[in-house]
């Protein structure tokens, strides 16, 4: 088996740009929260991003919603840190795993349609009229979930082979848990993994709110929300990460900045005191010993609190950390950014091992289990 | 001994399939129709299709659901081909061995949904998502919180059949049915699980997911003849006929599967598959990636292009694709390429996307135990520039060992799977 590690990150969001700023975050207060755009709701805005740095054609940028823009500027940070980002012929042979969700919609488009089809005399040719009258004809492919992997093909030129996981929070543990394992078989060499997540668009917010899950008051953090009813705050950024074969790593003269021990994922009955147990047990599994945990908490009522009672008692000396107080809650991209900034805390020499978990807001749980790099 | 390939892995057997069509619920049924040259293509009749540029698909309009909606219909169209597929593996129904990999299309809330919210919203003027919001948040819509969110289907799959650990959703566009194999695929070779639930499934023929692909110019508009809209390979070919299907495939480490005593319907022996960056929409003209991923299908099986009988298709029937899969098949299968039997069941089924490259594994694997192999229909007026041997019109008896089935897709997706009676 080949040990993997990682040797470059990426990571944009509230909290700012890279990892120094996110480092920061886990201190601060709280993160920038917007909580009048999309009143009662708030959400954590990605910091403004000058794109044109790591998305150089304008024709590009033009072609992707923000969900894609802020995944390729993030695959694009990753890259640099690397080291790899000049080196064509090693990406033609990196792989790509995104977890996502789908893009953004049309939302002036999908009110003058609601309005219109009151009053239509034919309500199903009004819509397919408008549909074809009104959507522009590439918006398709701002939406198609794996196309921000094929996004990051053809700006970054990563073209080994993409696939796109998709489903909520655990899409961003199995697309870590899937890399690791295929690194350490020697199936391949490298890979570039991550999510990406825009928050600041109301269809999202839309179909948490229909399942209740949005919190709805000026920001809290994570741990104190379930005592005043719960709730997740969206945020919008995005995380990747250059995982590799220590050999591979090594033979290129690459800085490891951590190495990933172990990574498990599953999806266990929602009953109470489940959360608990789970997390539990992955620990055990994992072998953890953490003197930190960064935690993809959400906020929501239950499973948070099963969570807290977890990793006191995993590891009751540690540092506990919510990635949602630094950056809000991202998704898909919520896994790959707890990963990043526990990387950046071991390779800063602030940890020595650490533990990431990421418990869905409807559903799965995981962990990953990071060390040193020696 | 252990039965291993011949770079040493484990060799992955094939031991369970179900697949859902328009020309059939299940494998008999489908198979009979796509060896008898039918299609299942139709005037769309689920919703109205006045104004709309392309009015014929291949959809399953057997089935009671409801809401129906693309969610709901993949997911009654997985369960149904998973349950065909489980129930011939012999495995138990409900506790199934391994892990879940389903192939699923991106879901979103759908119009009569955002109409429900609107309607329930109380706003008489003009409707914002403000107002959608309002709606939602009196709590009377939970149930579409869970309908449209993309882990539902797989979430639902892994309860009925009882798979292990955290069930994998994904999506390489049109390869997404040929991925979800190579994921289970992989899985077996690392000694992970024993046995592994691979599921492709698709049924999102509504009125925006068709407008989204006819604004792209994708789709035939050959509408008068619904039957005959769908031509690959022909010259008059003008775009993909959007359909709906289900496939599922239960993989099994052969050495396990012969310990149990499983009847081996053929084995997965080499997936490949390679990106492109060359456009979100088009495929590079040169054909490299294609190419290189039919090649890294034949190199991962250990074997020579010559060992293959017989290639289903990608064969969209669009005028890109249909070219360069022929230039890259071409490319790599040499002058033999004149006399390689290469067919589309698209031509009768349509373009299944999400689910295409899992029902097209069943239908490799049904030609292989069969020898028979499925026509392209609709094959009047060959395209020159594709002087191919396409099975056209009428199916063929053939003695066929080894197949290779192509699946590309939209952001340079590439994924290739041959398939075998037997390891070589």
């Amino acid at each position: 088996m080949h040990d993997v590690v990682i040797t470059g990150l990426g990571i944009v969001s509230a909290a700012g740009e890279g990892a120094e700023a996110h480092l920061a975050g886990l201190t601060s207060a709280s993160p920038r929260t917007d909580i009048e755009t999309f009143a009662p709701y708030p959400v954590h805005p990605v910091m403004p991003l000058d794109y044109d740095r790591q998305i150089a054609k304008k024709s590009d940028q033009r072609q992707m919603e923000p969900w894609q823009k802020l995944g390729c500027y993030a695959a694009g940070l990753a890259l640099d840190a690397a080291g790899v980002k000049d080196d064509a012929e090693l990406k033609s042979r990196m792989h790509l795993i995104v977890a996502a969700g789908g893009g953004e919609r049309d939302y002036g488009v999908d009110g003058q349609i609601l309005t219109g089809l009151r009053q239509a005399d034919n309500p199903g040719v009004f819509l397919n009229e408008h549909l074809m009258g009104d959507l522009r004809p590439t918006l398709f492919l701002a939406q198609l979930s794996n196309l921000l992997a094929g996004n990051i093909s053809i700006v970054h030129g990563v073209t080994g082979a993409s696939r796109t996981f998709m489903g909520e929070e655990s899409s961003g543990i199995d697309a870590i848990r899937i890399a690791q394992a295929r690194i350490a078989s020697g199936q391949n060499d490298i890979f570039l993994v991550g999510g990406s997540y825009n928050a600041e668009r109301p269809d999202v917010l839309l179909i948490y709110e229909m399942g209740g899950f949005l919190w709805k008051q000026p920001f809290r953090p994570v741990w104190n929300r379930p005592a005043e009813g719960g709730g997740m705050i969206l945020g919008s950024g995005a995380a990747f990460l250059v995982l590799e074969s220590r050999e591979h790593a090594v033979a290129r003269g690459a800085k490891i900045l951590a190495r990933i021990a172990g990574v498990t994922s599953d999806r266990g009955r929602r009953q109470p005191g489940g959360v608990t147990q789970a997390l539990k047990a992955q620990a055990d599994q994992l072998g953890a010993k953490p003197d930190v945990i960064i935690s993809g908490a959400t906020g929501v009522e239950g499973i948070t609190e099963d969570e807290q009672a977890a990793l006191t008692a995993i590891a009751p000396n540690a540092a506990i950390y919510a990635t949602g107080d630094v950056i809000g809650h991202t998704m898909e991209a919520q896994a790959p950014a707890g990963i990043a900034i526990a990387a950046a805390l071991i390779a800063k020499g602030q940890s020595n091992e650490a533990l990431v978990t990421s418990v869905g807001h409807r559903r799965g749980e995981g962990s990953v289990r990071l060390t040193r790099a020696s | 001994m252990a039965l291993r390939d011949n770079k040493g892995r484990p060799l992955v057997a094939v031991t369970g399939m179900g697949v859902v069509t328009s020309i059939g619920l299940g494998k008999d049924e489908t198979w009979g129709a796509v060896t008898s040259g039918k299609s299942g293509i139709k005037r769309i009749s689920r919703f109205p299709t006045e104004g709309l540029r392309t009015t014929i698909a291949g959809t399953i309009d057997t089935l009671d659901v409801e809401p129906m909606s693309a969610p709901l219909l993949s997911e009654r169209l997985a369960m149904l081909a998973a349950d065909e597929a489980v129930g011939q593996s012999g495995l138990p129904e409900s506790d199934f061995p391994g892990a879940l990999f389903i192939a699923v299309p991106p879901v979103e809330m759908e119009w009569p949904q955002r109409e429900a919210l609107a309607e329930a919203s109380g706003q008489d003027g003009d409707i914002t998502y403000r107002d959608l919001l309002k709606a939602a948040s009196t709590g009377k819509f939970k149930a579409w919180h869970d309908l449209f969110i993309f882990g539902t289907v797989a979430d639902r799959v892994a309860d009925k059949f009882g798979t292990r650990g955290s069930p994998i959703s994904l999506s390489t566009a049109c390869s997404s049915g040929a991925t979800a194999i190579q994921l289970g695929v992989e899985a077996i070779r690392r000694g992970e699980t024993d046995a592994a639930l691979c599921i492709g499934t698709d049924g999102s023929v509504n009125p925006e997911s068709l407008v989204r692909f006819s604004l792209l110019s994708a789709l035939s508009t050959q509408n008068e003849n619904p039957e005959t809209a769908s031509k690959p390979f022909s010259k008059n070919r003008d775009g993909f006929v959007m359909g709906e299907g289900g496939a599922a495939l239960v993989l099994e480490n052969a050495d396990a599967a012969r310990a149990r005593g499983a009847k081996i319907l053929g084995y997965v022996l080499g997936c490949g598959e390679k990106g492109d960056g060359f456009h979100r929409t088009r495929s590079s003209p040169d054909g490299a990636q294609g190419i290189a991923a039919i090649r890294a299908a034949l190199d991962d099986a250990g074997l020579a292009p010559d060992a293959i009988d017989y290639i289903n298709a990608h064969g969209t029937s669009t005028p890109e694709n249909d070219k360069m899969e022929a230039m890259s098949c071409t490319a790599v299968f040499g002058e033999r390429m004149q006399k390689v039997p290469i067919s589309s069941n698209k031509s009768m089924i349509g373009h299944t996307l999400t689910a295409a490259g899992a029902v097209e594994a069943v239908l490799s694997l049904l030609t292989i135990a069969t020898g028979r192999i499925p026509p392209t229909i609709n094959h009047t007026l060959p395209d020159p520039t594709i002087p191919l041997d396409v099975v056209p019109n009428v199916a063929r008896d053939a003695n066929v060992r080894y197949v290779l089935s192509n699946s590309f897709g939209f952001g340079g997706q590439n994924t290739c799977l041959v398939f075998g009676a037997e390891p070589k």
